[in-house]
């Protein structure tokens, strides 16, 4: 029941997008047509699945303050949370880099679909501000963390999706010149940001 | 002297603020953009902070990049970035702790904010550091006068403050039946206030706006 609500609330509630801006670069740029955004949505989702526990790993038995005591009493004192930055982003560069492989292999199709935002999820701030959303937020157990994650990408993939399919119906009415593009995306966000407000104190 | 400030390094200092502005023309750093400005306080921090490390990320980069391997390139700029932030993070959290609490997450997503690594894959890796330098800071002051913009925004008319300074009490707006107008502290008001920016900008740029 904790691991539902968990996941509902970080899928409507606590939306990466429009509660807290992440991931934004690359959900602006390649939400023009639904295709490409379902492969950079999956993308996420998998990425964001398998960082975020391997992250929180690393954060309970290398990072935090006393962390390293399971290696010998000694160590109890040694507090490296200052490293936690480096070590996540290096976890999640080489998990994008495998992922670029595995898609490259199995799936050229998509592998060129997504063209250079396949390496750019690497600095996609949505992966990363998971991460560091999990270390704040001190969950108890790596499934907690595993369902966060779960529920944190696929509100990315929901958000995604949705906007592209608007921006696909939207090419065909007359929007004002300078507002034509980028300015409209940023505006209808907004209203979809709104409308997602609605879903704030959400529990089942 | 004059060959350090000559017409073609002054254009990557001011260009960035205009015609190449990374958030309403490159469409980077949104992500922190939108997610500091509620107060000009934490907005000039952040804007301050991804200034100094995109200068010296671009300098670093420039000085390196002769001697790093094309295939592992974004490794390295990431250490180099992560190294730096972690600095920052370090320092603010000593001298500015309040701030630090406030900005939470997002010192950490300097790492991955898109304007930093653009600039260093699309100029640092090919010119030389004095430019580089140059072109970190002025595409770090791009990014700061959007940021102001919208703090200004979002702190006026959200809660009738500037920098803190309860503005709107003084003036004595209240007793006439002013109301703060609560959605601008929200997200969804950051988006909508950067399109407007952006609608404007192109109004007067009209080589910007986008094709059909």
């Amino acid at each position: 029941m904790e691991h539902i609500n968990l996941f509902i609330s970080s899928v409507f509630v606590n939306n990466m997008v429009f509660a807290y801006f992440l991931g934004m670069c690359s959900y602006l740029a390649v939400s023009k047509t639904v295709k490409t955004s379902v492969g950079l949505g999956l993308a996420v989702v998998f990425v964001m699945f398998i960082t975020i526990p391997i992250n929180y790993l690393m954060e309970k038995y290398l990072l935090r303050e006393g962390a390293l005591a399971w290696l010998s009493p000694q160590l109890a004192g040694v507090d490296l949370s200052f490293l936690s930055f480096i070590m996540f982003i290096a976890v999640i560069a080489a998990m994008v880099q495998l992922v670029e492989m595995v898609v490259e292999k199995f799936s050229p199709a998509l592998y060129n679909a997504l063209g250079i935002f396949l390496p750019l999820i690497a600095v996609n701030c949505a992966i990363l501000g998971g991460s560091l959303f999990m270390q704040e937020r001190e969950f108890a157990t790596v499934w907690e963390s595993a369902t966060f994650a779960a529920g944190s990408g696929f509100g990315f993939f929901l958000a995604i999706v949705s906007l592209a399919a608007i921006r696909e119906k939207i090419k065909y009415s007359d929007v004002p010149a300078p507002l034509r593009g980028l300015g409209i995306t940023f505006i209808l966000v907004g209203l979809m940001a709104m409308a997602f407000m609605g879903f704030m104190g959400f529990k089942i | 002297m004059s060959q350090l400030f000559s017409s073609s390094n002054v254009k990557l200092l001011t260009n960035p603020l205009n015609q190449e502005n990374p958030i309403t023309v490159q469409v980077l750093g949104i992500c922190s953009a939108l997610a500091v400005t509620v107060q000009m306080k934490p907005a000039l921090v952040m804007a301050l902070s991804v200034t100094i490390v995109m200068g010296v990320a671009n300098l670093i980069i420039s000085l390196l990049r002769n001697t790093i391997p094309p295939r592992i390139r974004i490794i390295v700029q990431l250490v180099v970035i992560a190294t730096l932030v972690i600095l920052v993070d370090q320092i603010l959290k000593a001298f500015l702790y309040d701030v630090s609490k406030e900005l939470s997450v997002f010192v950490g997503l300097i790492i991955t904010n898109c304007i930093i690594l653009g600039r260093l894959e699309a100029f640092a890796m090919s010119n030389k550091p004095w430019q580089s330098l140059l072109d970190g800071i002025g595409n770090g002051l791009g990014y700061a006068w959007i940021l102001f913009v919208v703090a200004f925004f979002r702190e006026f008319l959200g809660s009738g403050t500037f920098f803190g300074y309860p503005v709107l009490e003084k003036i004595g707006l209240y007793q006439t039946g002013y109301v703060n107008n609560g959605l601008m502290i929200l997200p969804p008001m950051a988006l909508i206030l950067v399109g407007v920016i952006i609608w404007v900008h192109r109004s007067f740029n009209k080589s910007l706006i986008e094709s059909k």
